[in-house]
C-alpha cells in the first residue's frame, strides 16, 4: 500500500500547532510509517515551488494551521487546497481565527500606527512603516500584504474538516491522524473530538445550580477546588465550548477560555456562551441585572477569545 | 546585480527570508534578514482583562508560551501592586527552570547539535536529530527524549497544559504542588543535572577537543564586538526569572544596570521599511545601523549575552562550568557567535540545578500560593529573560484593570540587528567569487544565525535539525543562473 501523503502548514500562528503536534510522542514513528510528508516547512525541505510543481490534489491530506492574515497566507491556502484531496483545519487559529482573529477589533492603519509609531519605546520620528516593495539601494525587497481582517481557513478555501483547539490536544491531535492511517475518515465537515458535548462534560468539578449574583474575575476570588467554576461566579466557557481536551484548564482552576470550539449545531460559539451566561443570572430585577452584566469588562475577548472571525460578528467597523 | 533569496527560513513572528546581493565581482555586498509576517498584539490587546494578558500574550510564541506567560504575570504583580506569597514565587521560578530544561535541551540536541556532531557539511540526510542519536548511541539519545518529555510533565503538572499553560495571576499562582508530586519532580530534577552535565562533556568531547570546530568557533566569521544584555540577582549572578537588567560594554564593563520599570530610559526600536519586525537598540547609544563597536547601539540578548553581562552563577556546578568556559575562550566577554551554544549548555546545568534547589525547598508544598489584589491597577513592567533573550511586558490600565495600552519588547527581536549582521559577515567571509556555491557553505551561513536559538525556528524544525532554505542566483539582467535547494 502506498504511503498517505501528508502536507502540513501555518499560517498566522504563533508555532504551538507544530508543538502540539510533536507531542503526540512515540505516536510520531506510527505516523512516520504510514505517511510521507510531503510539504512542512518547519521540519523538510520541500519548497513553494515544489507544491507549486505537485500535480492537483495529489497530496492526500492537507493540516494547515494558522489564520489567514497577509497576501503570502492567502495564496498558500489556495494552493495548497488544489493540491490536497482533504483540507483540514488545524487548531483555533485555522478553524476559527483564533487569538490573532482579535485584531479585528481593528484594522492594518490602526495596528500599523500602534505597533510602528505610538509604542512608548519605538523611536520612529520619520514615521517608517514596513512597505510591500522598497528599494534598498542594492535591489528590491518584498514583504507580503498585510490585510485589514484576519479570515479563517474556511473563509478563504473549502475546508473538509476541523481540529479543534488552541492548540489542539496530543489526544485529539492523534484522533484524527488515526482515522486518517486507517482510512476510516468521518462524514466530510466533521469537528474531530472525542466528545462533541460540552467541556462540562470532561470537568471533574461538581455542578449543583448555577445561580450567580456577582461575575467575579479570575484575580479576585480563590475558587473552591471541587466545585464548578460557573456557580462559584467565574466565567467559564466550558458551557458552550466543545470538550474533548479532558478539561484541564477547570482541573488547574482557571476557567476555561473556549478554545475547542463552539459544541456541534452552534454557529457562533460567543453568542451561545453569553446566553448560558445570560441564564444563570439571579435576578428578575433589571437594574440589579445591569449591576451584575456591568461586571463582564470584555465581552468580546470573554466570550469571542477564539473565535470573532469565525462569528457572526466577524469584525469592528471601522470609521 | 546578483540576489541570493533564503525562503522560507522560517518562524520568528512567521516565517523568515534572507536576501543576499552580490556584486559585480561576485563579493557580497549586502545582506537582508527579513521578518514578513505581524500579527499586531500590542494593538488587540487593548481592551481584554489585565489578568488575561498571561494567556493572551503567550499566543505570541508556542514555543516559547511559559515565557511570556511568565513576564505576563509578573508585569501584572506590578499592574495591580501586589506581591505574591514566597511560595508562588518559588513555584513560578521552579516551573520556569523546568521550561528552561526542555528548551535548552531541544535547541542544543535538535536545532544546533546536528552541525557540530555531524559536522557543518555532513550529508543533509545526516544532518538531523537521527543522525546525532546514531552518533552519540541511543543511551544519551534516549536522556535527550526523555529530559523533555519529564520536562513538560512539570509543565503540565503546575501549568495545567504542556502548551499554552494558564496558572498565572496577579499576587500568585492557581495550582500549587503536594508532596507526591514534589517527589516527582526532586527525581526529575535530579536526571537533569546529571542529563545537563553529560552535556556538557558531549561539548567538551565532541567540539572542544576538535581542532577544526575550536577554530570554526573562534573564527571571525561567526565574531561580533557588540554590548550584551542578562538579568542578574543582587549578586550580578544569572537569573532567568528575576531581578535587575545589566548590560556590559563590547570591553565587558559594566555599562548600566536596570529596575525593570525604568526599561523605556535604555532600550528604544528603530523601525526599517523591508521588515515587520522592528529593530531595539541601547537608546543611550543611539541606533547607528547594523554595526559593530562601542559607538553602535546594538546589543545582544542570548545565553552568551547572559553570561557576559554576568559575574557568575548561582549554583555551585553550574559556578565551574561558568568558569572553565571563560578560562578556555580567554576571558570575558566571549564575543564569539557559536560560543553561545556553549553557554547555552551552561545554562541548562543552571537550570537543573536550581530545579532542584527549589523542588527541595521547604515552602514549595505551602498552599500560600496567592495574595487576592485589592489595590486601583494602574501600569506594570515584567522583565523575564526567555532563552532566547530579553523579554519585557508593559501593560496600562484603566483603574478597572482593563488594558489600554501594551508595549512588548519579544526576546529574539533583541536579537534583530545583531541576526542581519551576523548573517552579513558569514555570507561575505564564505560566499566568495568563482568559490561554488554548495549546500554545506549554506549551512555555515544558517550557523551564523542558530546560535541566536531562531525562535522562528524553534522546535518544529525537529526532524532535520535545520531551517529549510533555498538559495537563487541571479545574474544582473534577473535571470536565474543557479538554484540550490537544501
Amino acid at each position: 500500500m502506498s504511503k498517505l501523503k501528508l502536507a502540513l502548514y501555518w499560517a498566522a500562528s504563533c508555532g504551538g500547532c507544530e508543538i502540539a503536534q510533536l507531542m503526540i510522542g512515540d505516536k510520531i514513528l506510527k505516523l512516520a510509517e504510514a505517511a510521507e510528508i510531503v510539504f512542512w516547512p518547519v521540519a523538510i525541505d520541500a519548497k513553494y515551488k515544489d507544491v507549486e510543481a505537485m500535480p492537483d490534489k495529489s497530496i492526500d491530506v492537507c493540516l494547515f494551521n494558522g489564520a489567514i492574515r497577509n497576501s503570502e497566507q492567502e495564496h498558500l491556502a489556495k494552493m495548497l487546497r488544489e493540491k490536497s484531496r482533504v483540507m483540514i483545519a488545524y487548531g483555533a487559529c485555522a478553524s476559527e481565527g483564533g487569538i490573532p482573529g482579535l485584531a479585528n477589533l481593528f484594522n492594518r492603519q490602526t495596528i500599523f500606527d500602534r505597533v510602528y509609531l505610538e509604542t512608548q519605546s519605538t523611536d520612529n520620528k520619520e514615521k517608517v512603516v514596513p512597505q510591500i516593495k522598497y528599494n534598498v539601494p542594492e535591489g528590491e525587497l518584498t514583504v507580503p500584504e498585510f490585510y485589514d481582517t484576519v479570515m479563517t481557513l474556511a473563509q478563504t478555501v473549502d475546508v473538509d474538516y476541523t481540529i479543534p483547539g488552541c492548540p489542539p490536544e496530543a489526544r485529539t491531535t492523534w484522533l484524527a491522524l488515526e482515522a486518517l492511517i486507517e482510512g476510516k475518515l468521518p462524514p466530510r465537515g466533521t469537528v474531530i473530538t472525542h466528545n462533541a458535548k460540552a467541556v462540562c462534560d470532561d470537568c471533574p468539578r461538581k455542578r449543583d445550580v448555577k445561580k450567580i449574583k456577582k461575575f467575579y474575575r479570575t484575580f479576585e476570588i480563590i475558587p473552591d477546588p471541587e466545585i464548578c467554576l460557573l456557580e462559584q461566579g467565574l466565567l467559564c466557557a466550558g458551557i458552550a465550548t466543545r470538550g474533548g481536551c479532558g478539561a484541564p484548564c477547570p482541573q488547574a482552576n482557571m476557567p476555561c477560555t473556549g478554545c475547542y470550539g463552539p459544541v456541534d449545531g452552534v454557529i457562533d460559539q460567543g453568542a451561545h456562551f453569553l446566553s448560558g451566561v445570560a441564564s444563570v443570572i439571579d435576578s428578575n430585577d433589571p437594574s440589579e441585572i445591569d449591576k451584575i452584566i456591568a461586571g463582564i469588562h470584555d465581552p468580546v475577548g470573554t466570550f469571542y477569545r477564539y473565535s470573532l472571525p469565525d462569528s457572526l460578528l466577524r469584525r469592528a467597523r471601522i470609521k | 546585480m546578483k540576489k541570493i533569496t533564503i525562503d522560507p527560513i522560517t518562524r520568528l513572528e512567521g516565517h523568515g527570508k534572507i536576501e543576499i546581493f552580490l556584486n559585480d565581482a561576485g563579493e557580497v555586498e549586502n545582506s537582508y534578514f527579513q521578518v514578513p509576517e505581524l500579527r499586531g498584539f500590542e494593538k488587540f490587546s487593548e481592551g481584554r482583562l489585565a489578568e488575561d494578558m498571561p494567556q493572551i500574550t503567550q499566543r505570541i510564541c508556542g514555543v516559547c508560551p511559559e515565557a511570556h506567560h511568565m513576564a505576563a504575570t509578573k508585569a501584572l504583580d506590578a499592574v495591580f501592586h501586589v506581591d505574591p506569597p514566597s511560595p508562588a514565587k518559588k513555584l513560578r521560578e521552579l516551573f520556569y527552570s523546568s521550561f528552561y530544561v526542555t528548551d535548552h535541551t531541544t535547541h542544543f540536541y535538535i536545532l544546533a547539535g546536528p552541525d557540530f556532531v555531524m559536522g557543518p557539511e555532513a550529508p543533509v540526510a545526516e544532518r538531523n536529530i537521527l543522525g546525532v542519536i546514531a552518533k552519540v548511541g541511543l543511551e544519551l539519545g534516549g536522556a535527550v527524549i526523555n529530559t523533555r518529555m519529564k520536562n513538560h510533565h512539570i509543565i503540565h503538572m503546575l501549568g495545567g497544559r504542556a502548551v499554552h499553560p494558564v496558572f498565572g495571576l496577579p499576587g500568585g499562582v492557581s495550582k500549587g504542588l503536594n508532596e507526591e508530586e514534589r517527589k516527582e519532580v526532586e527525581q526529575i530534577a535530579r536526571d537533569s543535572v546529571e542529563f545537563a552535565k553529560l552535556s556538557l562533556k558531549v561539548f567538551d568531547d565532541i567540539v572542544l577537543k576538535n581542532k577544526e570546530y575550536l577554530e570554526m568557533v573562534l573564527s571571525d566569521a561567526y565574531t561580533h564586538h557588540t554590548y550584551y544584555m542578562g538579568m542578574v540577582d543582587e549578586k550580578n549572578r544569572v537569573n532567568f526569572y528575576d531581578g535587575k537588567v545589566r548590560v556590559v560594554d563590547p570591553d565587558g564593563k559594566e555599562f548600566v544596570k536596570y529596575a525593570p520599570r525604568d526599561y523605556l530610559e535604555h532600550v528604544a526600536e528603530h523601525v526599517e521599511p523591508w521588515t515587520y519586525v522592528k529593530i531595539p537598540y541601547l537608546k543611550k547609544v543611539g541606533w547607528k545601523g547594523f554595526v559593530d563597536g562601542k559607538d553602535s547601539g546594538v546589543f545582544r540578548s542570548t545565553p552568551l549575552s547572559r553570561l557576559n553581562a554576568a559575574d557568575g552563577m548561582a549554583t555551585p556546578l553550574a559556578q565551574e562550568a561558568y568558569e572553565q568556559f571563560y578560562s578556555t575562550l580567554g576571558g570575558k566577554p566571549v564575543h564569539q557567535t557559536l560560543a553561545t551554544h556553549w553557554a547555552r549548555l551552561v545554562e541548562l546545568l543552571y537550570a537543573a540545578e536550581r530545579l532542584l534547589e527549589l523542588s527541595q525547598d521547604p515552602e514549595i508544598t505551602s498552599p500560600d500560593i496567592r495574595v487576592i489584589p485589592t489595590a486601583t491597577p494602574d501600569e506594570g513592567i515584567g522583565i523575564v529573560e526567555a532563552p532566547r533573550g530579553n523579554l519585557t511586558h508593559h501593560y496600562i490600565t484603566d483603574e478597572k484593570g482593563i488594558i489600554r495600552k501594551a508595549n512588548l519588547i519579544v526576546a529574539t527581536v533583541n536579537n534583530a540587528a545583531p541576526i542581519n549582521m551576523s548573517i552579513k559577515k558569514a555570507a561575505q567571509s564564505l560566499i566568495k567569487p568563482g568559490k561554488k556555491i554548495t549546500e554545506g557553505l549554506l549551512n555555515r551561513i544558517e550557523m551564523a544565525w542558530r546560535p541566536y536559538d531562531p525562535c522562528w525556528g524553534c522546535a518544529t524544525h525537529t526532524l532535520p535539525g535545520r531551517a529549510p532554505m533555498e538559495i537563487i542566483i541571479y545574474n544582473s539582467k534577473g535571470e536565474i543562473v543557479e538554484r540550490i535547494s537544501s
